[in-house]
């Protein structure tokens, strides 16, 4: 194959992968773009074993097996996940293609580079550098986010002390390593420095609390992205610089969509911790009622419009298959049902709208947040299912309260509020949510699955 | 221990404070239930079904005042009532100790406790015992039906055959419980309602029953402790009369329902205004038994006047409903049960440390604890005056054009140091790195393009794509399967083989999720 062929192929693919991104525009053109980037991968593969005499290799068979085994894992993996756990399964593929930047990386450095003059050795020496350091702060970083997001290890925020100052002292740590190895003082310096930016990706996302995960896991999508730009450069593959670029660009505009989301500055969310607060809060009047499951549903029976509100809490408690019956039985009784989701809820951009897909919640009645606030005074009853901050009040009531300003449901603009909850807690912020103590709030106790369950049984 | 229900004596009432239902509850509270033979008929529950429901059935009041440990009445004891009652016995009922000093005293000596079910205090979580509110909430429904029998016309406007109907007009005083429940019965049947209150707060809450708030442009809050209104200055009586004043001669029928705890209901609707309205018109005076809103309301009956309009002053609204208002009476006496009883077992603890129970005990062990402190919480959270001014919309037109000043500033501005960071790229780097650096900065504005119109719902198909698309590195690895350097070979094997399973698990969960959403 021709190097022109060869370019032409990636060029398709380039395309086709753009056509994938941008068909997610809507539920139904999706369903079409998917293809378009799997046949952009499978052109881009192809033609580089073909155009590149890939397969003249004497590594073939472990080529082929390292392709078949993988594809047989893939499948399995995408056929076996469960809709909650796709947040972890999505930090894991982040770590694969960290640490494949990581591998090629080194893998560069190893390889000699006669026909590179010397500027064009520093550059690429630069590229090199570039791409292991992202690419190994990815790995880590996603490994991290998948242990905190199947709760292997815990979901709090782990500060230790001097943690920015340490922080700096390993990426200058690191830049020294770069500028020695840019002076050719040997490969050591690289995968010292690999170790240092393994060690500075665990430990940001340690420092990160559970629910600011999905921005952590969009900002780890984008270095995924930016990795695979880095290699393309030093590969001088522009494949693979376009294709990183696409990613690295989507993780950056979702971080900047959650942290806007939250009213947050992504410096601080990826530094963890909370804003400072410019005064007391607001003293909460009222008192926390709760209410009992044969109420719920004599509301909900007598109800016409109902705004459902999931939070991660629904995921904890696998309470979507509930809520799609709930919502199939008062939407057969001629009840206006709708789901108001907010764009952090769940651990991952877009999460609440697969797991409720996914339990065969049609995807025209759940509703974003700008879409379904402005129905709230005419909405009778409102559920909320294990959410908290996201229905908080306070960030519009109370100038000073640390979530002032983040955009929330309006939820208690609803002739009333059922909130099904855990217990008395506070949510993850740890920021008292007047919501529950308003006149039109009602707390149900308990798991949110059960309550649901027994809710159902006086709904048919 | 054992709670038992006697027939109410008091001419007249037909109410009973425990129903068969009720009492299930109150047996699952570990209590016996008994109640006296025939208690429930005039609210329709007969002996049998008190049987049924496990409670046992007296024969007489003698016999269940002596077996009971604890009484649940609707009115206050008579006297004959009161020598029945043995020490230690404690009692529940509507009691206006601040109106019945003497029964208090009489109460006191016979060294029982008692409760008041109208010194439940107005709080949020004692809603659900509020015998006042679900009394009063009968008292406004029934109030607009009694009116509805008197008045000779349709409540809703009609344009038959026969002729055009004009709509009732229908004014509302006070828009507590009763005069809400008015409202939302009235407007219901189709009538204009229209409504005042002294309490500026209530003013949504009378819209959202659908009813127009009569604005009074007067700069005074009449909200007082508790949830009640306090009385009102001579000025601001002077401007209300003359707001009612302009209302009464278009009014087909006036309900008032305006009371000021502790003392005589307030004349808001003196002869004059009566003289001002229109033959065949009605008048509710739900106040008839604190004296009336009306200058001639006569307690428990109902008059006409010489021109025309009918006053009705009954003041046993709820008990003219009897099932339904037992129901409720009986479920804010059982709940109130249910605070008094944690444990649930059969034993009340009077925890003289909780708002409601000691607002509610008038007596305990034989002293007299009326009144009771003040309650801590505000029944209806005041709006707090928000410092925000609402901005003009030439004012939010300036914002905005100020904000894209700002933003074309920072666009510019952005674009010149970019300008000037490439040039100082593109003077060092070589071309051929320059090419590649074009292909990368356009992508990444293709890339903020199309996923700026990726749908918010798709976010995690999203991720799970861009997942299999940055699998796309597997293209580095396979370059580099071409050497003879086994440690890159391996490594690059390596990075194949998981970043094919990125490509092909990436892609399949995408597919996977994508065909799970579905249209309804």
């Amino acid at each position: 194959m021709t190097i022109g062929l060869l370019t032409a192929s990636y060029i398709t693919s380039s395309v086709l992968f753009i056509l994938a991104l941008g068909g997610l525009s809507n539920q139904e053109k999706a369903k079409r773009a998917v293809w378009y980037g799997i046949v952009g991968m499978a052109i881009a593969v192809i033609a580089t074993l073909l155009g590149e005499e890939i397969f003249l290799t004497e590594w073939l068979e472990w080529l082929i097996a390292a392709i078949i085994v993988g594809s047989i894992i893939g499948i399995i993996v995408a056929k076996k996940v469960q809709m909650t756990g796709m947040p972890q399964l999505v930090a894991a593929l982040h770590s694969f293609v960290g640490l494949a930047a990581v591998f090629i990386g080194i893998n560069s450095a190893l390889l000699p580079h006669l026909e590179l003059s010397n500027t064009q050795l520093i550059i690429h020496n630069v590229e090199v550098f570039l791409g292991v350091f992202i690419g190994a702060i990815t790995f880590t970083g996603s490994i991290i986010a998948f242990g905190k997001l199947s709760e292997i290890i815990s979901g709090k925020a782990l500060i230790i002390p001097a943690r920015h100052a340490l922080n700096v002292i390993m990426f200058f740590g690191c830049l020294f390593l770069g500028y020695l190895f840019l002076t050719h003082v040997g490969n050591w310096t690289l995968i010292a420095m690999t170790i240092i930016a393994f060690l500075i990706g665990a430990h940001l996302v340690l420092a990160i609390g559970g629910a600011d995960m999905p921005v952590v896991v969009s900002m780890l999508n984008s270095y995924s992205g930016w990795a695979a730009a880095a290699t393309g450069f030093m590969l001088g593959n522009d494949l693979l610089i376009v294709t990183g670029a696409l990613v690295g660009s989507s993780g950056a505009i979702l971080s900047y969509i959650m942290c806007k989301a939250m009213n947050r500055n992504f410096i601080s969310v990826i530094l963890g911790g909370w804003g400072d607060t410019s005064g007391p809060t607001m003293d909460i009047d009222g008192e926390m009622i709760a209410i009992d499951i044969e109420t719920v549903a004599t509301a909900l029976n007598e109800a016409n419009t109902i705004v459902i509100v999931p939070g991660y809490g629904m995921a904890v408690a696998q309470a979507q298959s509930a809520v799609s019956e709930l919502t199939s039985r008062l939407r057969a009784k001629k009840k206006k049902v709708r789901f108001g989701i907010h764009p952090v809820a769940g651990r991952l951009p877009g999460h609440m709208n697969v797991l409720l897909a996914e339990a065969k919640v049609p995807y025209d009645i759940v509703l974003e947040m700008d879409e379904i606030n402005s129905d709230f005074p005419d909405t009778d009853v409102v559920i909320i299912l294990g959410a908290n901050d996201i229905v908080n009040p306070a960030a519009e009531e109370d100038p000073n309260s640390p979530i002032a300003g983040m955009p929330v449901l309006q939820v208690w603009k609803a002739k009333q509020v059922f909130i099904s909850k855990r217990g008395q807690g506070r949510g993850y912020s740890g920021i008292e949510n007047p919501l529950f103590f308003k006149e039109n709030s009602r707390m149900v106790y308990g798991d949110a699955k059960k309550s649901l369950d027994s809710i159902l049984q006086y709904i048919n | 221990m054992k709670i038992g229900s006697p027939k109410e004596i008091f001419k007249g009432e037909n109410r009973i404070a425990m129903t068969p239902e009720s009492a299930k509850h109150l047996q699952k509270l570990g209590y016996e239930c008994v109640v006296q033979s025939g208690a429930g008929d005039n609210s329709n529950f007969s002996d049998k079904d008190y049987k049924d429901a496990g409670v046992k059935v007296l024969k007489n009041a003698d016999q269940l005042w002596k077996e009971s440990d604890i009484i649940l009445k609707v009115r206050g004891p008579e006297k004959s009532e009161i020598s029945k009652m043995k020490s230690g016995q404690q009692i529940i009922s509507f009691i206006w100790p601040g109106q019945n000093k003497l029964l208090l005293e009489s109460l006191k000596k016979k060294k029982v406790t008692v409760q008041a079910m109208d010194m439940i205090p107005r709080i949020s979580r004692a809603q659900k015992m509020d015998a006042l509110s679900s009394m009063a909430n009968i008292a406004g429904y029934r109030a607009v039906i009694e009116a509805g029998n008197q008045f000779g016309r349709f409540f809703t406007g009609q344009i038959t055959a026969a002729g055009k109907v004009p709509p009732a007009k229908i004014l509302v005083i006070g828009a507590g419980v009763a005069g809400l429940a008015a409202i939302g019965t009235a407007k219901s049947m189709g009538a204009i309602v229209r409504s005042f209150d002294v309490r500026p707060e209530v003013a949504e809450q009378i819209e959202s029953m659908g009813a127009e708030f009569l604005m009074l442009d007067f700069d005074t809050d009449g909200s007082g402790e508790g949830g009640y209104a306090k009385p009102a200055s001579k000025e601001f009586i002077k401007k209300e009369m003359e707001l009612f004043r302009s209302q009464a001669p278009e009014l087909d029928i006036v309900i008032t329902t305006a009371l000021i705890p502790g003392m005589p209901a307030p004349k808001l609707w003196p002869k004059e205004m009566v003289d001002l309205m229109k033959p065949g018109s009605v008048i509710v005076d739900l106040a008839a038994e604190q004296g009336g809103n009306c200058d001639l309301t006569v307690p428990n009956k109902m008059i006409e006047t010489k021109n025309k309009v009918k006053i009705i002053g009954y003041t046993d609204l709820p008990s003219r409903m009897a099932t339904q208002a037992s129901t409720l009476y009986s479920t804010n006496t059982r709940h109130l049960m249910d605070d008094l009883t944690p444990k649930k077992d059969g034993i009340p603890l009077i925890n003289m440390e909780d708002d409601v129970i000691r607002g509610a005990t008038v007596i305990h062990n034989g002293e007299i604890t009326f009144p009771p402190p003040k309650p801590k919480v505000a029944a209806i959270a005041k709006h707090i005056n928000q410092n925000i001014k609402e901005k003009t919309p030439e004012e939010l037109a300036q914002d905005q054009i100020n904000a894209e000043k700002k933003a074309g500033k920072i666009q510019v501005s952005s674009l010149i140091i970019g300008a000037c960071l490439m040039w100082l790229i593109g003077m060092y780097a070589p071309s051929e790195f320059m090419q590649h650096f074009i292909v990368f900065i356009l992508s990444c504005f293709v890339g903020f393009q199309v996923i700026w119109n990726v749908s918010h719902a798709l976010h995690t198909p999203l991720m799970a794509i861009t997942n299999a698309i940055s699998g796309i590195i597997i293209l580095g690895a396979l370059l580099q399967m071409e050497t003879t350097n086994n440690i890159v070979s391996i490594l690059a094997l390596i990075s194949i083989f998981i970043a094919t399973i990125n490509i092909v698990g990436g892609f399949m969960v995408t597919k996977r999720m994508l065909a799970m959403f579905q249209r309804s």
